[in-house]
């Protein structure tokens, strides 16, 4: 298949000022450094000016920037923030110009790079809808064609003619994107816009995404920190890092790259968490889990833990009196707070106490890791469960990342397409 | 090879595309005027009546003041409606100036995620006005017919001088927009532009006042040839126009529309990461 988006030796320059004192530049600071710099040439005539007007630093945002997408590709981009995602994605869409390099592109583009942009509060849905699409490229003999199905896809009828500053924030996000899915280009650019709105509207848009690309041959580009739309949308990804392209490959590989390199990146983590630091919502706001320590199945604290593997979880406790009536629990959550489950010592049939009296430490044994490839955020938690009383509980306070090991299975990766976690059994055919 | 491609992107790059997209972007020039038309009247209680009252209630304070306290002589037409024939232009340039210079940065939004050619925005603002324009001139054939006052043919030469006029708020309101882009001072300066340019331009009195030796200085004010030839157009001979003046007028308006669209082309790539 042929490219329909060649990018070359792309790179994009923006000038930093210092010490700024508003985001624009005023036209008095513009008179006053000129009369400065005057004022210095006068003094120092044979002096060169080193530093010119007010301190400034070049910044690379994208540098060297190389790829090639061809037709019916979805692309998904990742990295940190100040990656270069957004300003690839700007460039991209013409919004502002590149430094270096040069775009070539095949076909009508369209890009969203927030949702509802141009939306007018003191106008109606209907309107709106207009408006928007003109926004986003649409003539307006296709929206009419459309208008009912966009309508239909935002569930919105009943308020078509209310002004949408009295729309609820879901009502609005919906309708946004109705518009924005019924934009037909060859290829379409989007950035982290399903952030927002509800999980069940944003499936229903990666659905409407993914079969329009997969039918009728669209190549997308899109941009997200939520690895599991990356991975159910996307076949291949572009890992960006300091505004250079670090990798570009299956989409899978990329994330697990990029979640891997996370967290080796992040300091003082590396499977610790201080928890000391902070107002307990419980227990008059002083802290009893004082730390949470994430070990790998080797045994060494590590925030990446393997897929099918075993691994701990130790948290350790300021001193308390009656430990032994005490219950632990930690709660798994996927990064958008959906709790997986939970493991908890009253609900579980092993639980040792041993060093009866001092023993500040509870560990949890994981056997073998069910999650899929990913974050996974936990609650920890101490109780007493009988009672009813929570004494401490600080939420999503820790993660950990999964990676697949191939060896798992050696059918195939188990990604978080298959979901966040993954039961083996036996099949029979009979 | 490179052939197949429709659309490269490079630095500096793509000057003759910038007139076919504008083309091709029509529609949306359409639809954010027709929003911004939709929009200024909206939670208002009079709504449309606004753009009838705010002229009607200028023309009548004006005739007061410098027809009746001042005594300024109106050559034998009714004061009112030799200052409505002058405030039209001038409030069409007016209101074009402060909405286009404002308009860049009201849509900053849209600027910094969508693309499309940005001189549409500032074009929009004056369309806008433009229409308020109309609506006042309606009102003025309804002044006209109160006081019996009847036109002559030169009424058909209206359309060159609304020409003119045009060009003058779309030439100040591009070099204005993309100023204010950069340097926010200029959101100060247009109040006062349009506040200071409404004495020093001939709307409440006769351009005949000024005296003789100032009379080509005068009109380096491009509104001055433009009231000037309203009022000629639409009241006839007792305000004969001053031809070298006006010429001068037009040539200073065209220089200042032509310099306001290369200043705004030039300026256009960067708005996205200077607003």
């Amino acid at each position: 298949m042929s490219s329909v988006i060649r990018v070359e030796n792309l790179g994009k320059k923006y000038n930093l000022r210092h010490q700024q004192r508003e985001q624009y530049t005023a036209m008095r600071d513009v008179i006053t450094d000129g009369f400065k710099s005057f004022a210095r040439k006068l003094i120092h005539p044979f002096q060169f000016s080193t530093e010119s007007g007010p301190s400034s630093e070049d910044f690379w945002a994208l540098k060297d920037v190389t790829f090639d997408v061809k037709q019916g590709d979805r692309i998904g981009i990742i990295g940190r923030n100040g990656a270069g995602k957004s300003t690839l994605l700007k460039i991209l869409s013409r919004i502002t110009e590149p430094t270096t390099g040069r775009v070539r592109i095949k076909g009508r583009v369209a890009s969203l790079l927030e949702v509802g942009t141009g939306f007018h509060p003191e106008l109606t849905g209907r309107e709106n809808i207009f408006l928007n699409g003109a926004i986003l490229g649409m003539g307006r003999a296709e929206i009419r064609n459309k208008f009912d199905e966009i309508v239909d896809f935002a569930e919105i009828e009943k308020f078509l003619d209310t002004p949408v500053k009295r729309y609820s924030s879901g009502m609005y996000v919906r309708l946004a994107f109705a518009v924005a899915a019924h934009l037909e280009p060859e290829i379409l650019i989007v950035d982290e816009v399903l952030a927002v709105g509800d999980s069940q509207f944003q499936k229903k848009c990666l659905g409407k995404m993914e079969d329009v690309s997969t039918r009728e041959g669209r190549t997308v580009l899109f941009v997200s920190h939520n690895f599991s739309a990356i991975n159910t949308l996307c076949t291949r990804s572009i890992l960006l890092s300091n505004g250079t392209i670090s990798s570009y490959g299956n989409s899978i590989d990329i994330t697990n790259e990029y979640i891997c390199g996370l967290s080796s990146k992040q300091i003082g983590q590396n499977g610790k968490f201080d928890l000391t630091n902070r107002v307990n919502l419980y227990n008059k706001g002083v802290p009893i889990i004082l730390s949470v320590t994430v070990c790998d199945h080797n045994g060494y604290p590590s925030d990446t833990l393997v897929m099918g593997k075993s691994a701990k979880i130790q948290f350790e406790l300021q001193e308390i009196e009656n430990i032994n009536n005490l219950d632990f629990g930690i709660g798994f959550y996927t990064p958008e707070g959906f709790r997986i489950t939970s493991a908890t010592t009253w609900s579980s049939e092993t639980v040792t106490r041993t060093n009866s009296n001092n023993s500040l430490k509870v560990t949890y044994q994981f056997d073998m890791i069910p999650f899929t490839a990913g974050k996974i955020m936990m609650s920890p938690s101490v109780s007493n469960s009988k009672h009813g009383i929570v004494y401490d509980h600080p939420e999503m306070s820790c993660y950990f990342n999964v990676v697949e090991e191939t060896l798992f299975t050696e059918k195939k990766k188990i990604s978080r397409t298959y979901g966040v976690i993954y039961i083996d059994g036996q099949w029979q055919l009979h | 090879m490179s052939d197949d491609f429709d659309l490269i992107i490079e630095p500096g790059g793509g000057i003759r595309r910038y007139w076919r997209d504008l083309w091709k972007y029509r529609e949306l020039f359409f639809f954010l005027a027709w929003r911004d038309i939709l929009v200024r009247y909206k939670q208002t209680v009079i709504g449309i009546a606004w753009s009838v009252i705010r002229p009607l209630l200028t023309m009548i304070v004006f005739s007061i003041v410098f027809g009746a306290l001042a005594g300024l002589p109106s050559n034998g037409v009714p004061y009112p409606i030799m200052v409505y024939a002058a405030m039209l232009p001038w409030q069409f340039f007016a209101n074009s100036l402060s909405e286009s210079s404002n308009s860049l940065i009201d849509n900053a939004n849209l600027l910094t995620k969508v693309y499309f050619p940005r001189l549409i925005v500032p074009a929009g603002s004056v369309i806008v006005s433009l229409v308020d324009f109309f609506i006042s001139l309606v009102i003025l054939f309804g002044v006209m017919a109160w006081y019996r006052y009847l036109p002559d043919v030169r009424m058909l030469l209206l359309p060159f001088f609304l020409v003119l006029a045009f060009l003058a708020s779309f030439g100040a309101g591009l070099w204005l927009s993309a100023l204010n882009v950069k340097y926010r001072d200029f959101r100060y300066v247009v109040p006062f532009l349009v506040q200071f340019g409404l004495y020093i331009s001939p709307v409440g009195f006769s351009s005949a006042i000024v005296p003789e030796k100032w009379r080509m200085l005068y009109f380096l004010n491009p509104m001055v040839g433009v009231i000037d030839g309203f009022r000629w157009a639409i009241l006839g001979d007792a305000f004969p126009v001053y031809w070298p003046g006006l010429a001068l007028s037009a040539c200073f308006t065209l220089l200042m529309f032509i310099g306001g669209l290369l200043y705004f082309r030039n300026m256009e790539r960067s708005f996205a990461d200077v607003i």
